[in-house]
């Protein structure tokens, strides 16, 4: 009887976990499907790629999602992905490369291209910030105006040139990996992007900045009354934001080996799918690091399995684009039933 | 005499073109329940909002000096330091977080940089039993209902080490029975020591719970009326002080309207919720309307009331709607949705304008004309000077305060908004009208204005619904009234024969069901 009636909450649990997020469920069943169909699907070569693919996304839904949890967005991410592409691929150059963009600079070393990369990453997320909270722009307008400049730039910085000859510690660092089983290696990317993931969960459910953002979210006016700074807490959010993105496009190039201000164009539009199908809620107050970690790997998913099916690349926009319609109508009709 | 805990000297703040405070002078003891009345837009908030810091230091002239120093707050953390706590009228908490974070957001317990989660919870629960709440501190706000999140107001601000609590219009969202609740736990702290100031335009709860009533009106202190008496000050005596004149009627007589035949009959019609379609909302409501007729719904928050209205008009609210409409004597089958309502000539005129009644960032002109703009219009096209003509029209007709109809919405009054709307649906023409809570939140001036508008309503032969969760208004407007209980018409009377203890008595006796 008790047993019974155990297995029959774990079902209505299950259903309720199922209904709750249909896309995750219906990739999954496509996957098993796909896998059985096509041969190689389910390789451990197969795993890494995706993994390796999620890492950078992930860093980069992450920066966004809260941006997105107070009811903002950031059309930015993308171009400052690709900006911070571009710088670190100038500066990792190598010394003896004929097609040195800054040739004034000597040989840098990596750990201080990243540093630069990042202060630069934060000051595209303050400048973000001041626009958002001090000129009272909202936030779509905003990194709409933004993310145009930063393209911009990365432009004028690589004179639109494809960036290559970098130092062969920066690609293999970035590139490494430990193990071989099978193929199934362990990207040390997969590692920067755990330990992010556990960061950004720390913040988001122990730290008090975490609490004022889904404060905000939820009903900024009760958040002010209650004594939150909400013009600090937004400035902080679109800075991380900015670090998070300087620290994807660091990776990035890295990993291409090479870099271009076209980089990055289109991922802020996947980090914000990603985040929405993982349960960040467009209403703002709602979601979780592993939703958006769920979000992010279901998405690359979507992407694998429609490569193996051997559809038209083309299409793959169309497909990648009716998820997210998908995605948001589900995520609005939750909204609609609450009230 | 008691030692006094604030007083606030010669307080002048002034707004660019609008002086908001005149030389206020305000006086706390320690350990009483203080009232602030008048109108709205008198200054009773501007006066709480220097108090608590959110108007800082520097921004007005005056003094503040709360136990016997001086102070400067320049924002409201330093005024929480010190133990002024304030409530605001909107609830603000954050419906998707616990009411434990909820009740330490901007005040977390632990470490600087990891908040202690068990700490929190355990504090709030022990804060919430002293304000009656048997909820974990774990449940999510948006779980417990409008009084119980009161009562979480309350001890969010308890757990602030609040020695002065300010409570802005605390029991305006609550039904009767925890309003109660609510004043009788005031009257609880106070014997515990607690001073407090309470915001009301409830004026009976005011003179339950008040030891000392003070009167604003246009910016200034106008008198401060001692009620520890054996008898509780009467209504009419605060009512006074608040329009600077004696009201005698605060019920206009309606006269020379004759009610004519049946307009509205509604029969047997049940509603059910569109979440839970098992749950009836409105349950077998029979009810008939006559030409020139003002009829009272009363009952309380949740009775249904609302919803009735709504599935009458054009079914915007409910699903599985059964039973029969008839309109002067005919069947009418109304489609889903309120243009169809609105060629039926009803109006519903709702409780909520800000949140669905009134575009806020529009100007009245435009208000005025939405909801039938077929009347201004040649073919697809507004006609510009029409619109302006019948905006004009209506704030003379209904003495909205305003400089121009060319006002947004969003910066007039709540009384004048509330005209605003009801010229909205006036201009629609229709033959009856459903007024869910006219009054709400409008000052006593307003609310007279309101009544005379339902009054020629009447006269011109509309037959008129009002929904009310007050009873004198009910009693003093209506001609006569249904009463309403969980989705139930537990009764209906003839204006003349009803008072107070016999409605309240029908809806005891239909039983809470608790």
């Amino acid at each position: 009887m008790e047993a019974t009636k155990n297995q029959s909450s774990f079902g209505k649990k299950l259903i309720k976990i199922i209904t709750r997020n249909p896309i995750v469920f219906l990739l999954l069943i496509a996957a098993i499907v796909v896998g059985c169909m096509v041969d190689n699907f389910f390789s451990w070569g197969n795993l890494t790629n995706l993994l390796s693919n999620t890492a950078i996304r992930f860093l980069i839904a992450l920066g966004v999602s809260g941006c997105l949890i107070t009811k903002g967005t950031d059309l930015s991410a993308g171009r400052q992905v690709g900006f911070a592409a571009v710088i670190a691929g100038i500066m990792c150059q190598r010394g003896d490369y004929n097609g040195r963009l800054w040739k004034f600079l000597p040989e840098m070393n990596i750990g201080l291209v990243f540093i630069i990369v990042v202060a630069f990453g934060l000051v595209w997320g303050l400048i973000n910030g001041f626009i958002v909270t001090k000129l009272h722009v909202p936030p779509f307008i905003a990194t709409l105006g933004t993310q145009t400049i930063i393209y911009g730039i990365s432009l004028v910085i690589s004179d639109a040139q494809p960036i290559g000859g970098f130092q062969k510690i920066y690609t293999t660092l970035i590139n490494g990996r430990i193990g071989d089983v099978k193929g199934f290696h362990l990207p040390y990317l997969l590692f920067v992007a755990a330990v992010f993931g556990i960061v950004f969960w720390f913040i988001y459910n122990k730290m008090r900045f975490g609490k004022y953002m889904y404060a905000i979210g939820g009903n900024d006016v009760a958040a002010e009354v209650s004594g939150v700074n909400t013009t600090r807490t937004l400035m902080r959010i679109y800075t991380t934001a900015g670090i998070m993105y300087a620290i994807a496009g660091y990776l990035l190039a890295a990993k291409s080996g090479g870099a271009s201000a076209s980089m990055g164009q289109g991922y802020e539009l996947e980090a914000i799918a990603g985040c929405t199908i993982g349960g960040v809620s467009t209403t703002g107050g709602i979601g979780t690091v592993p939703g958006i970690l769920i979000g992010v790997l279901v998405f690359e998913l979507l992407k694998i399995i429609l490569q193996f099916l051997g559809v038209n690349p083309y299409y793959n926009y169309v497909v990648q684009g009716l998820v997210i319609v998908l995605a948001v109508s589900l995520d609005i009709r939750k909204y609609i039933a609450k009230k | 005499m008691a030692k006094i805990l604030l007083e606030m000297k010669n307080i002048t703040k002034t707004f660019p073109g609008v002086k908001a405070l005149d030389n206020v002078n305000f006086q706390v003891e320690e350990g009483e329940i203080h009232a602030l009345v008048g109108e709205n837009g008198a200054g009773k908030s501007t006066l709480m909002n220097v108090l608590s810091g959110i108007y800082p230091y520097g921004t007005y002239e005056g003094d503040i000096i709360y136990d016997g120093k001086v102070c400067q707050f320049h924002n409201i953390k330093d005024s929480e330091k010190l133990g002024i706590v304030i409530i605001h009228q909107e609830l603000a908490l954050v419906p998707e977080m616990t009411i434990g974070e909820n009740m330490y957001l901007g005040n977390e317990r632990g470490h600087k940089l990891a908040i202690d989660w068990n700490t929190t919870y355990s504090e709030a629960d022990k804060y919430l039993r002293m304000v009656g709440l048997s909820e974990s501190s774990k449940t999510q706000v948006k779980d417990i209902g409008t009084g119980k999140q009161q009562l979480v107001e309350i001890a969010k601000a308890l757990a602030k080490q609040a020695r002065l609590l300010i409570l802005d219009e605390p029991t305006s969202s609550l039904n009767e029975e925890d309003s109660r609740a609510l004043l009788d736990l005031m009257l609880g702290f106070k014997k515990q020591g607690m001073t407090m100031i309470i915001i009301s335009h409830k004026l009976n709860e005011v003179a339950y719970v008040a030891d000392k009533i003070t009167v604003v009106r246009d910016g200034a202190t106008i008198e401060t009326i001692d009620n520890r008496g054996p008898e509780p000050v009467s209504e009419e005596r605060i009512i006074k002080g608040m329009v600077g004149r004696e009201m005698t009627n605060r019920f206009p007589k309606r006269e020379g309207v004759t009610v004519g035949d049946i307009q509205l009959e509604v029969d047997n019609w049940t509603v059910h919720h569109p979440l839970y379609p098992e749950r009836k909302v409105v349950d077998n409501v029979s009810m008939y309307v006559r030409k020139g007729e003002v009829v009272g719904i009363y009952g309380l928050m949740g009775a249904g009331r609302t919803e009735l209205a709504m599935s009458i008009f054009g079914q915007t609210y409910g699903v599985n709607i059964s039973g029969t409409m008839k309109i002067d004597g005919k069947e009418v089958k109304i489609k889903k949705g309120a243009d169809d309502a609105i060629r039926h000539k009803i109006a519903y005129v709702t409780e909520d304008r800000k949140g669905n009644g009134l575009v806020l960032s529009q100007s009245i002109k435009v208000n005025t004309s939405l909801a039938h703009l077929d009347a201004i219009s040649n073919h697809m096209v507004i006609d510009g000077d029409k619109e302006y003509a019948v905006a004009e029209e209506y704030r003379e007709k209904l003495k909205t305060k305003t400089p121009s109809v060319e006002q947004l919405v969003g910066n007039l009054s709540g009384g004048n908004q509330q005209k605003v709307l009801l010229a909205k649906w006036m201009f629609a023409e229709p033959d009856i009208m459903l007024l869910d809570e006219p009054t709400r939140g409008i000052d006593v001036g307003a609310k007279y204005e309101i009544y005379c508008i339902i009054n020629d309503l009447a006269a011109a032969g509309k037959c008129v619904v009002m929904i009310s969760s007050e009873l004198p208004e009910v009693l003093g407007m209506s001609d006569r009234i249904y009463i309403m209980n969980e989705g139930k018409f537990v009764g209906e009377m003839k204006a003349s024969e009803a008072t107070q203890e016999n409605i309240m008595a029908l809806i005891l006796q239909s039983g809470r069901g608790d």
